[in-house]
């Protein structure tokens, strides 16, 4: 029993815990706050996964600006003086079925294949140079298309997202 | 903590190997999925998508570093990330349009395609 194993249980129960959450809490804000939780906790196992540029990108990225979009998403979309938050579930037996199977099945593949897989000696080097020098070199045309992509969403989000006005 | 309450737990928890990764993704992905279907609400149904991507991105990672995939991995996750704010952008303007023109997100609700 390590510190690596004794952080992993720590981040996985922090994961699987608030991730829990998400998807079964009534209130859409806790359920919001909540996946800040998971994004930290995955973030830590980029942290053991020795990634620290994607641990980093993953707090940036994730708790930075995509959960404060759906924070937006969340105040923008309730009428605020009707102070229910609450949401309502649909189909939950069917979708509990095929989650429990997904799941089953993943994890029995998972187990059955990749349970004997040792780790590789660790090398703490920052993965931040060479994961550039990648994206300059191997990986430049997809680097180009992703940054075409993303200035497409962003004009386009602020296209659809603009109030029109009403043509009488 | 003391070592005795350590060894205590290191009995019945095994040493971590690349198969927890990939089983606390399996979990992510399964809530994720499961969120989708169930939630009523468009972006309660987006926060089970990112549940997902994330899944997918934490398999991407546990095998660049237990594959021996190296850095490939970690670009490809680079990308998912990419793609899931371009995707999180265009979603979120999607869905506050939809609510100034329903008055509603819950996707069982919005059936029409033209007034």
């Amino acid at each position: 029993m390590e510190t690596f194993d004794i952080l992993f249980y720590l981040f996985a129960l922090i994961t699987v815990g608030s991730a829990f959450i998400v998807v079964f809490s009534k209130n859409m804000v806790y359920a919001a706050f909540s996946l800040l939780f998971t994004f930290a906790g995955v973030a830590g196992f980029y942290v053991l996964l020795q990634a620290d540029f994607l641990a980093v990108t993953q707090i940036l990225v994730y708790v930075g600006g995509i959960l404060t979009l759906l924070l937006f998403g969340v105040m923008l979309t309730n009428k605020v003086i009707s102070v229910d938050m609450k949401t309502g579930t649909i189909n939950t037996i069917p979708a509990m079925v095929v989650a429990a199977v997904v799941f089953g099945s993943l994890a029995g593949v998972f187990y059955a294949t990749w349970s004997t897989v040792t780790a590789p000696p660790t090398n703490l080097v920052s993965t931040a140079r060479p994961i550039g020098d990648l994206l300059m070199t191997a990986y430049a045309l997809p680097f180009e298309v992703a940054s075409v992509i993303l200035l497409v969403a962003m004009v386009g989000a602020a296209f659809i997202a603009r109030r029109t006005k009403k043509l009488s | 903590m003391n070592s005795s309450v350590l060894s205590t737990f290191g009995a019945w928890l095994p040493h971590v190997q690349l198969a927890h990764f990939l089983i606390v993704s399996a979990v992510l992905f399964a809530f994720g999925l499961y969120a989708m279907v169930t939630r009523r609400n468009a972006i309660l149904v987006l926060m089970g998508l990112e549940l997902v991507l994330n899944a997918a991105n934490l398999n991407f990672i546990a095998f660049a570093r237990y594959g021996g995939m190296n850095l490939d991995g970690q670009v490809a996750a680079i990308f998912v990330i990419i793609l899931a704010a371009a995707e999180a952008a265009v979603a979120l303007a999607i869905v506050l349009n939809i609510y100034h023109r329903f008055q509603t997100v819950n996707v069982d609700e919005i059936s029409s395609l033209k007034e």
